[in-house]
C-alpha cells in the first residue's frame, strides 16, 4: 500500500510521458515522446474522477466523449476506448499528438485545479496507437446515402475532418489537394519528430477507407474551378479547406539573400520533400553552421528543432517579445531549450547581411524594451 | 500517373515528351508551366508547357538534361509513367493584337516561347522572331518557329549554322528598322534574358521575360521562387511566370539560381555513378 501522503501526490501529478533523452534526439528525426505503456495508460486515466459535468468536453472543438473514453482505458477495453474517440474525431493519433489540449480540453479538467489536469491528449494518442498495433482498425457502420456529392478544396486536418463527417452522415465525398501527398500541414509542416508521417498515413488511410475518394496534385481554380465542380462534374456542395498558405516575409533589407528561407519553405523542403534524406531523396536543403530563426509560434520552433537535426552547430531562436509572450505551445517551447537551443527575446530583426557573394552571414537586430 | 505517349530527341541534349494529361490539356494557356516529380523520391520541378492539344489530351514538354532529375526523365521511355504532374500553373500570357511584335526563344528557350508566338500570330500581330542557340547540335523547332513567324532570324553562337552572333545583334537591327515594335518578348538563360532587356531599354519597347527562379510547391505557399521585380518581392509561380523584363533584377536571379549548386553536382555525380554514365 502506498503512504497516503505519496498517493495524494501521485494523483496531483500526471504519469510522466518518456522521451528520447534531449541531445540523443536533437540529432535524429525520431520522434520525441514514447507513449504511454498500456499500464501507464490505466494509471494515468484512474486519475480521471469521470465526472457528472465533464467541463473538459466544453473545451474540445469536435466534443469528444472524454469521461468516456477514459472509464474505458480504466477498465482495459482500449479498443472500445479508441472507438469511443473516433465517434467524434477520426483523427485521434494526429489530434492526440499536436492539438493544444493545454489551451483546450485540459485547461478546463477539474484536476486543474489543484494539481496537473488528465492527460488527455496522451491517453487519446494511446488508444489510437493502439489501435494500430493491433491491426484491428474497425469501419463504422455505412450510413444511408443521402445522394448528394461534397466536394472538399484542401486535404489538410480540416479537409480531411469535414470529410470523415459528411461521409459518416450518408453523403459521397472528393477531396481535392494540390500537392502530391495528402494532409496539409500535418505532413508540410509539422515535422517528423513531433508527428511521424506514417501516422499521418495511417490516419488518411481510415478516412480512405471510409469512402473518402482522393485525388491530389489538382489545383482548384486552375485545373478545375468551383463553378465547375458544382455545374458540370455533378457535386452539390463544396467545402474551402485550403488554409491560412501564405508565407509571411518581413519586408528588410537582405531578405532574397541565398540562405534566407520562410518557414514555409524550409518545412516543405524538410519534410514533404524529405530533403533530410538527400542525396537519396533528391531535393536539397542548405543548413549553415549557425542558424537564426525568427519568431515564437509553434513553426518557429518547428523550424529551429529541424535546423538542429539537419546539423546546425548553433541555432537561435529570435524573438520580439519575451519569453511569457511567446504563442507556442509550452512542451515545444521546453523541448527546443532542452535540445540546446538558444532564446534570444526582445531581439527585432532589421537586416540581414550579405557576405559579398549572395549569402546571408549576418543579422542585425534592435533590443526591444522589456 | 501520367503516360508518356510520345518521346522524341530534338537535340543533342534537348528531349520532347507528349504526356496523356487530358484536364491539363483542356485548361493549358501559353505561359503556362506544370511541375513533376518523377518519383516518390523526385524533386518537384518547373517545366513550361511548350504545346499543349485540347482533342487529344496531350501535353507537350521539352526539357534540356542540366542535372539529376532532368538527366533522369531523359531515360524515360514511350509508355512509361511520370508520378505526379500539376498544372496549369503561373498567369497565362497576355496576348493581344499590337502591330508588330518580336518573341526571342534562347537555347531551350525555344519551346517555351513558341505557343506564346503562336498566339501572338494568331492574335494578328506581325511576328519576328529570333532563336538562338549556341551551335547547330543544339537548335531545334526552326520550322515550328517559321510557321508562326513573318520572320524568322536564327544565330549560333559558333556560326555553325545562321548567323554567328548572339540574338540581341539582330534585335537591335529590328528595333532600329522599325521603330513601331510595340512588345519583344524573351525566353532564355537569365543571362540572355538581361541582355535582351538592356537592348530594348535603349529603345523603350515593352519587353517580357519568363523567369525561371528555383520552385518548390508552385501555388505560392513557400515563397522559394521570390523575384525582385521593381523593388517588390514577388512570386514567380504565381505572379509570373512573366514579368515586366525592365524591372527585373537580374542579377539576383542568377544569384538564386546557384543557391545549392554543389548539392545539385553532387546529386548528379551520385546519380551518374549508379548508372554507369
Ligand atoms: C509548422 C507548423 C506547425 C504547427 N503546429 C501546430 C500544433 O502543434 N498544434 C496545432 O494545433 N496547430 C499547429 N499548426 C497549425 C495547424 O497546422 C493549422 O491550423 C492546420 O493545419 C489548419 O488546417 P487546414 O486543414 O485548414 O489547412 P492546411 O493544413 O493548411 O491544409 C490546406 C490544404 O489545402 C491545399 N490547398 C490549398 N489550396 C488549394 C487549392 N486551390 N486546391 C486544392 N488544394 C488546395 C493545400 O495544399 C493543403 O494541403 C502548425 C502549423 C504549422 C505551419
Ligand atoms: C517556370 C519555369 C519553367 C521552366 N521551363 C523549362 C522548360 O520548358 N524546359 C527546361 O528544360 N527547363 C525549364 N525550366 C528549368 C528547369 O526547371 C530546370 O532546368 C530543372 O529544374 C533542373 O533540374 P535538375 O534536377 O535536372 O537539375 P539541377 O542539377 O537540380 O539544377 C540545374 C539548374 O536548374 C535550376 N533548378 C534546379 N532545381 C530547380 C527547381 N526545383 N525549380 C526550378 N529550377 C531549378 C537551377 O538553377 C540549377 O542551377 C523552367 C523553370 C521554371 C521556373
Ligand atoms: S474534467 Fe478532467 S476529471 Fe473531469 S471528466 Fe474531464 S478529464 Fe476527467
Ligand atoms: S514555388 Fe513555392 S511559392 Fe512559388
Amino acid at each position: 500500500m502506498a503512504e497516503p501522503e505519496k498517493e495524494e501526490k501521485r494523483k496531483k501529478n500526471r504519469v510522466k510521458l518518456r522521451e528520447q533523452p534531449p541531445m540523443e534526439r536533437a540529432r535524429n528525426f525520431k520522434e520525441v515522446p514514447y507513449g504511454y505503456s498500456p499500464d501507464e495508460a490505466v494509471e494515468e486515466a484512474s486519475r480521471c474522477l469521470n465526472c457528472k459535468k465533464p467541463t473538459c468536453i466544453d473545451g474540445c472543438p469536435v466534443e469528444v466523449y472524454i469521461p468516456q473514453f477514459i472509464n474505458l482505458i480504466k477498465e482495459k477495453k482500449f479498443l472500445e476506448a479508441c472507438h469511443k474517440v473516433k465517434e467524434k474525431n477520426a483523427l485521434p493519433a494526429i489530434c492526440g499528438r499536436v492539438c493544444p489540449q493545454e489551451i483546450q480540453c485540459e485547461s478546463l479538467c477539474v484536476l486543474g485545479k489543484k494539481g496537473q489536469p488528465v492527460a488527455i491528449g496522451n491517453l487519446e494518442r494511446f488508444v489510437a496507437d493502439y489501435e494500430a498495433e493491433q491491426g484491428e482498425v474497425k469501419l463504422p457502420e455505412k450510413p444511408r446515402p443521402t445522394g448528394r456529392k461534397v466536394a472538399i478544396i484542401g486535404s489538410g486536418p480540416g479537409g480531411l475532418t469535414c470529410a470523415s463527417d459528411l461521409i459518416q452522415s450518408g453523403h459521397q465525398v472528393t477531396l481535392f489537394e494540390a500537392l502530391h501527398k495528402p494532409s496539409g500541414v500535418l505532413v508540410y509542416g509539422i515535422p517528423e519528430f513531433r508527428l511521424p508521417k506514417a501516422i499521418v498515413e495511417r490516419e488518411v488511410e481510415y478516412i480512405k477507407k471510409l469512402g473518402v475518394e482522393l485525388i491530389l496534385n489538382t489545383i482548384i481554380g486552375k485545373l478545375y474551378t468551383v463553378d465547375e465542380l458544382l455545374n458540370d462534374k455533378g457535386y452539390d456542395a463544396c467545402f474551402i479547406a485550403t488554409g491560412a498558405g501564405l508565407p509571411m516575409f518581413m519586408g528588410i533589407p537582405g531578405e532574397n539573400l541565398n540562405g534566407v528561407y520562410s518557414a514555409n519553405e524550409f518545412l516543405t523542403r524538410a519534410n514533404l520533400m524529405k530533403a533530410y534524406l538527400f542525396p537519396e531523396y533528391d531535393t536539397p536543403i542548405r543548413i549553415g553552421k549557425k542558424v537564426a530563426v525568427f519568431g515564437g509560434g509553434n513553426v518557429a520552433m518547428d523550424a529551429a528543432r529541424v535546423a538542429l537535426r539537419l546539423g546546425a552547430e548553433k541555432v537561435y531562436l529570435v524573438y520580439r517579445r519575451s519569453e511569457v509572450e511567446m504563442p507556442a505551445r509550452k512542451a515545444e517551447v521546453h523541448h527546443a531549450k532542452e535540445e540546446g537551443i538558444e532564446f534570444v527575446m526582445l531581439a527585432n530583426p532589421t537586416r540581414l547581411i550579405d557576405d559579398g557573394k549572395g549569402n546571408v552571414c549576418a543579422v542585425e537586430c534592435i533590443k526591444m524594451e522589456g | 500517373m501520367f503516360k508518356i505517349l510520345q518521346k522524341q530527341e530534338l537535340s543533342e541534349n534537348i528531349t520532347l515528351f507528349d504526356i496523356d494529361a487530358k484536364d491539363i490539356a483542356k485548361k493549358a494557356e501559353p505561359g503556362n508551366f506544370i511541375l513533376l516529380k518523377i518519383h516518390e523520391q523526385g524533386e518537384r520541378i518547373p517545366l513550361t508547357i511548350a504545346d499543349f492539344d485540347r482533342e487529344k489530351g496531350t501535353l507537350t514538354i521539352v526539357f534540356q538534361k542540366v542535372g539529376k532529375t532532368t538527366y533522369h526523365l531523359g531515360t524515360l521511355n514511350e509508355g512509361d509513367f511520370i508520378s505526379d504532374i500539376v498544372g496549369p500553373l503561373g498567369t497565362p500570357s497576355h496576348i493581344e493584337n499590337l502591330g508588330k511584335v518580336v518573341c526571342i526563344g534562347g537555347g531551350v528557350g525555344i519551346a517555351p516561347v513558341y505557343p506564346v508566338t503562336r498566339a501572338l500570330k494568331h492574335a494578328g500581330n506581325s511576328v519576328y522572331s529570333i532563336i538562338g542557340a549556341r551551335s547547330k547540335s543544339l537548335l531545334f523547332w526552326e520550322d515550328k518557329m517559321r510557321d508562326v513567324s513573318d520572320e524568322l532570324i536564327v544565330t549560333t553562337d559558333d556560326g555553325s549554322y545562321g548567323r554567328k552572333t548572339v540574338v540581341t545583334v539582330p534585335l537591335e537591327e529590328l528595333l532600329k528598322e522599325n521603330k513601331d515594335i510595340k512588345l519583344v518578348v524573351a525566353i532564355g538563360p537569365a543571362i540572355m534574358m538581361k541582355f535582351v532587356c538592356k537592348t530594348t531599354e535603349k529603345y523603350n519597347v515593352k519587353t517580357v521575360v519568363s523567369l525561371n527562379s528555383i520552385m518548390v510547391d508552385g501555388t505560392g505557399m513557400c515563397g522559394g521562387c521570390r523575384v525582385d521585380v521593381g523593388g517588390e518581392s514577388k512570386f514567380c509561380c504565381v505572379d509570373g511566370p512573366e514579368f515586366d523584363g525592365h524591372k527585373v533584377n537580374f542579377d539576383l536571379l542568377m544569384e538564386r539560381q546557384k543557391m545549392y549548386l554543389e548539392d545539385e553536382k553532387e546529386a548528379l555525380r551520385i546519380y551518374q555513378e549508379k548508372v554507369g554514365e
